[in-house]
């Protein structure tokens, strides 16, 4: 069936299978690769993109029920002339990562979280990414990260190109 | 994992729901957050033909008092989301149980997703907002050809993943009575942060619900007698597991399932005697 999502500020119409997942419609229909399928049962988190202003998980989610809506990924972060979100940046400025795969779910339900409580503590960081994985363990600068993201005030919690929803 | 093929049809009313309902029959389930419907359909534990989206209805997403004095009840419509609940300030204040349960589900994205209609409908027994509306008591009500009927709780979860609706129906609300000041206590066991619990208790106004105590929710009637009885906390919630009949699987053996329930019932009604 017909469908027309908004990913990263731009609308697509695609025909598409209504079993397709979001997470694999945003990589293999729009080639954005940056969102991973880690576990593909809703518990790691690696597939967290933002739709409507809302972190989910893009794996359990199907395209069809995003037809209208507004996506945004790890992609549709960075400003066009390269500047980083102000979560990637700090994620960078503080090594919030090791191996990588996790961080474009931990970066997006981050900025979620940011979105609902722009300055959180370390407690509150920890509990807001319970629903994200790092099989690596990395949990200590991910929370620095998160922290050092809310100084940049409520930038860290905006989603680009996304119309404001009430979180 | 991806699905079998179905049909995907949206529908914008309770109306179109029924319709749509009556159209595709048994082989047609309805999709609201879709946090347990679609994981079982990735596993194809679940092979509907149809789907009917009914999370874009506007009319079943609300949270309000409805009545005076001591009949006041608190209407939540089916469609309410987990963070909204969990965010509500008129359930905040009138009955605090159920949106601090609403807000230990899963997690965050979870939330973001999943509705109190759809978690009711499910009838998975593990589920927290289930086991909260049981302690709290109060009806289902639910939508089909014949019109509205009201379930109470405690005669809707029959069994795993059985309600006491019939496939032409849909949840369309749930009439909590409200519990303003009144103490309250919610104990959930899970061995990682955003887990099912492997044993959690709700306890309110004297009554007590366990979840994954058995197929489905229920409540710990041994305790509730006792108490009312005038039994201390300590003795009615070492009979909490009297009358249940706990699965033994990876996580834990019936027997550490049964002791979660006798010592989470008993935290749980501390709680709720606790000042706040």
């Amino acid at each position: 069936m017909q469908v027309t999502i908004t990913v990263n500020g731009e609308q697509h119409t695609d025909d598409v299978e209504p079993r397709l997942l979001l997470a694999h419609y945003l990589r293999e229909e729009r080639g954005l690769k940056a969102t991973n399928i880690g576990c593909d049962t809703t518990s790691c988190g690696a597939c967290t993109v933002i739709v409507d202003g809302l972190s989910v998980k893009s794996c359990t989610v199907l395209a069809v029920q995003a037809a209208g809506a507004q996506v945004t990924t790890l992609e549709g972060l960075a400003a066009a002339d390269g500047e980083l979100h102000p979560v990637q940046a700090a994620f960078r400025e503080e090594h919030g990562l090791q191996c990588g795969f996790c961080t474009p779910g931990m970066v997006m339900a981050s900025i979620g979280l940011l979105a609902d409580n722009p300055d959180p503590s370390d407690r509150e960081v920890r509990e807001g990414l319970e629903g994200n994985l790092c099989r690596c363990t990395g949990y200590h600068n991910i929370v620095r990260a998160v922290r050092t993201a809310a100084q940049a005030g409520p930038a860290a919690g905006r989603v680009p190109g996304a119309q404001e929803v009430e979180a | 994992m991806i699905p079998s093929p179905f049909d995907y049809v949206r529908v914008g009313s309770v109306d179109e729901a029924l319709s749509a309902l009556a159209e595709h029959g048994e082989d047609a389930k309805l999709l609201a957050g879709g946090h347990s419907l679609l994981p079982l359909m990735k596993l194809r534990l679940a092979v509907p033909t149809v789907l009917i989206d009914i999370s874009g209805i506007p009319e079943l997403s609300y949270v309000r008092v409805e009545g005076d004095g001591a009949d006041a009840v608190v209407a939540i419509g089916a469609g309410t989301r987990h963070h909204e609940l969990e965010r509500d300030e008129v359930a905040r204040a009138e009955v605090p149980l159920l949106p601090h349960v609403a807000g230990l589900v899963g997690d965050p994205q979870v939330r973001h997703r999943g509705t109190i209609g759809g978690t009711t409908a499910h009838s998975d027994p593990a589920s927290d907002l289930p086991t909260a509306l049981l302690a709290l008591g109060g009806t289902v009500v639910l939508q089909g050809p014949g019109g509205r009927r009201e379930v109470p709780v405690t005669e809707f979860w029959t069994g795993f993943f059985e309600t006491a609706m019939s496939p032409d129906e849909l949840v369309v609300e749930l009439r909590v009575p409200r519990t303003g000041s009144l103490g309250w206590g919610y104990e959930k066991f899970t061995r990682r942060a955003n887990d099912w619990p492997i044993v959690a208790a709700a306890a309110v106004d004297g009554r007590v619900a366990l979840a994954n105590m058995g197929g489905a929710v229920l409540r710990a009637t041994a305790t509730e007698e006792a108490l009312a009885a005038g039994a201390s906390i300590a003795d009615a919630a070492a009979l909490a597991d009297q009358g249940t009949s706990p699965v033994a699987d990876m996580h834990a053996d019936a027997d550490y399932r049964r002791h979660l329930a006798r010592l989470l019932t008993r935290r749980a009604l501390e709680s709720a005697a606790a000042p706040r």
